[in-house]
């Protein structure tokens, strides 16, 4: 397709416009977390790394990480467990209601994460007597982290196609051999890929967090939200902000370069 | 002495829904035998490869390998191995360790399995690739490692899924030859599926032509190609003419009608004008209109002829195929 010089420079002038719309903001935070200007003057007179040294004592912060690597990691090993044996069950076998399985898998991504959390919440302390806390935490992030777990996994199951395992039945492996050797080495790529985008999609949740995290819980975004408006937690507050951002980007960056030749699905 | 029987294939049956894919299936396959499965798309003839691999079970009938019925078993518990149509070479292992993968299963041990690949890969004509991946591999290489993949388990009968269908004609007619050259040198009993009927002729001890979920002719390839039992198998082998004279429709093929000048008064002759001339590089098809509207194409004229030239189309009715 040709365009027009004209054209072409309107599309990269909203092309910029777009992108410093959705990265200025970030960027903000992230110089004024070396501000030195304890009220954020702009731009920055000064850089320091003090509030980088304090908020790494800062023992809130400590536990708000504690809490969130745990229930990331937690979440995640559910996912890639489930998720992994739902692209398989889907992908390998045909049975009644099939469609509608693989769609119901789907679905908790595009549902409000308040209705998610709220369900949860009512479930588990109404229906279940099972008070909030870091299992409900987990369980609220893996219904979510499956999704992308299976759309990971079953994209690469139908690519791989079966003649792999046919070919390596046919040289004599069975069932389990087979499952070993050939079929979880070429799956493993995209599971890495999914486990990563789990990860990062748990570990920046607030909402779900929210309604299923008992008072003892904190995670990094819900600290950040109860120190948002202390006046003098702000320039710690920066600090996790700017973390936060680091660590999603990270996953989600490698876990798109491992699974280009995969479709991931999710909310990015 | 009479040949071992390789395979001894009983009453074989499989639907897909209301499909009938093969529809009842007899054929014994003889020790060290280059058979070739010959049909359509949708013939069955896959169905029954596949059976034999033991992807797919049989709602009914038998398949003996020497004297055991294997129709149930599964895949890793039969002697067969199997070339697939898309080679299915394991992308993340290299050559070499494709090739090693059926011994490594089986639990032979390292050095052993090795040296085998290597003689495997020698047999393949492939030496030096050992250590490459599938992926940098050319199409002809593929199939070669496959077929090494397969072969070094010395399995009593090799089946081979339409394997040269993805290369171009140049290779795969090379790879026609190789192959049957190969199969006398191991003396494995090799099964070929294909849709190809100059294939199947060119490297085939005998040919099963399937249609429709049965098999309508099993035979030498002269057999099929000068003896065609059935108007489906006289015409999908070969080329024809498909004629009717005299209110009987009749398949006579190209080399045996004579276009000539001067009639002999013997068999059928019809008179009538050399519409065009197609040169295909080793022989000359002639079409030709007779003047009672017949149209046919004859690759044997009996002297020089030209684009519109009189003559006559003349050949022995012992040549004809009568469709009923």
């Amino acid at each position: 397709m040709t365009i027009s010089r004209t054209a072409r420079r309107i599309l990269a002038a909203l092309l910029g416009v777009g992108l410093t719309f959705i990265y200025l903001p970030l960027f903000v935070v992230i110089t004024n977390s070396f501000n030195a200007s304890k009220t954020f003057s702009w731009p920055p007179s000064h850089l320091t790394t003090e509030w980088w040294s304090k908020a790494a004592v800062n023992t809130g912060v400590r536990e708000a990480i504690k809490w969130s690597l745990l229930a990331g990691a937690s979440a995640t090993v559910i996912a890639l467990l489930l998720g992994t044996a739902l692209a398989f069950a889907v992908s390998r076998y045909s049975f009644f209601g099939r469609e509608t399985i693989s769609l119901l898998v789907v679905l908790p991504i595009s549902l409000p994460g308040i209705v998610t959390g709220i369900a949860l919440n009512n479930a588990f302390t109404k229906q279940l007597g099972i008070s909030t806390g870091l299992f409900t935490v987990i369980v609220g992030h893996a219904t979510f982290c499956i999704v992308v777990v299976y759309n990971n996994a079953i994209a690469r199951l139908n690519r791989m196609g079966t003649s792999l395992q046919e070919a390596s039945m046919d040289l004599g492996a069975n069932g389990m051999t087979t499952f070993r050797l050939i079929t979880l080495p070429n799956l493993a790529s995209a599971l890495f890929a999914g486990g990563l985008l789990a990860f990062g999609l748990s570990f920046d949740e607030i909402v779900v967090t929210t309604f299923t995290a008992g008072p003892g819980i904190q995670t990094l975004p819900i600290w950040i939200y109860n120190n948002l408006f202390r006046p003098n937690q702000a320039p710690i507050v920066n600090v996790v902000a700017a973390t936060l951002v680091v660590i999603s980007i990270i996953p989600i960056y490698i876990s798109q370069r491992l699974s280009q030749d995969t479709t991931s699905g999710g909310r990015f | 002495m009479n040949p071992t029987v390789a395979i001894s294939i009983k009453g074989l049956t499989r639907s897909f829904g209301e499909v009938r894919a093969v529809a009842g299936i007899d054929l014994e396959i003889l020790d060290g035998e280059f058979l070739t499965m010959l049909g359509p798309s949708g013939s069955g003839k896959t169905t029954v490869l596949r059976m034999i691999a033991g992807f797919e079970k049989p709602d009914a009938g038998t398949i003996y390998l020497g004297n055991k019925d294997v129709a149930q078993l599964p895949p890793y518990d039969r002697d067969v191995n199997t070339v697939f149509q898309d080679y299915a070479l394991f992308p993340h292992m290299d050559v070499i360790t494709n090739i090693e993968y059926g011994l490594r299963v089986k639990g032979v041990d390292k050095s052993e399995r090795h040296n085998r690949a290597l003689e495997a890969l020698k047999q393949v004509r492939l030496e030096g690739y050992e250590n490459r991946k599938p992926s940098q591999l050319s199409g002809g290489q593929r199939q070669r490692v496959a077929l090494a993949r397969a072969l070094v388990n010395r399995p009593a009968v090799l089946l081979l899924d339409e394997p040269l269908g993805a290369l171009d004609l140049k290779l795969r007619e090379h790879m026609q030859l190789e192959l049957k050259e190969l199969q006398r040198e191991v003396g494995i009993t090799f099964i070929f599926v294909t849709h190809d009927q100059e294939e199947a002729l060119t490297m085939s001890d005998r040919i099963a032509v399937f249609n429709h979920g049965r098999i309508e002719q099993l035979g030498t390839p002269r057999e099929i190609y000068e003896n065609p039992q059935s108007a489906f198998v006289s015409e999908f082998v070969g080329q024809t003419n498909k004629l009717t004279l005299d209110g009987v429709r009749i398949n006579i093929r190209p080399e045996h009608i004579q276009l000539t000048k001067s009639p002999t008064p013997s068999g059928r002759a019809i008179a009538g004008t050399v519409t065009d001339l197609i040169f295909i590089g080793s022989t000359t098809r002639y079409r030709f209109k007779g003047h009672d509207g017949t149209s046919l194409i004859s690759t044997n004229p009996d002297g020089l002829l030209s684009v519109g030239d009189s003559a006559t189309a003349q050949w022995s009715k012992e040549k004809e195929f009568l469709v009923q």
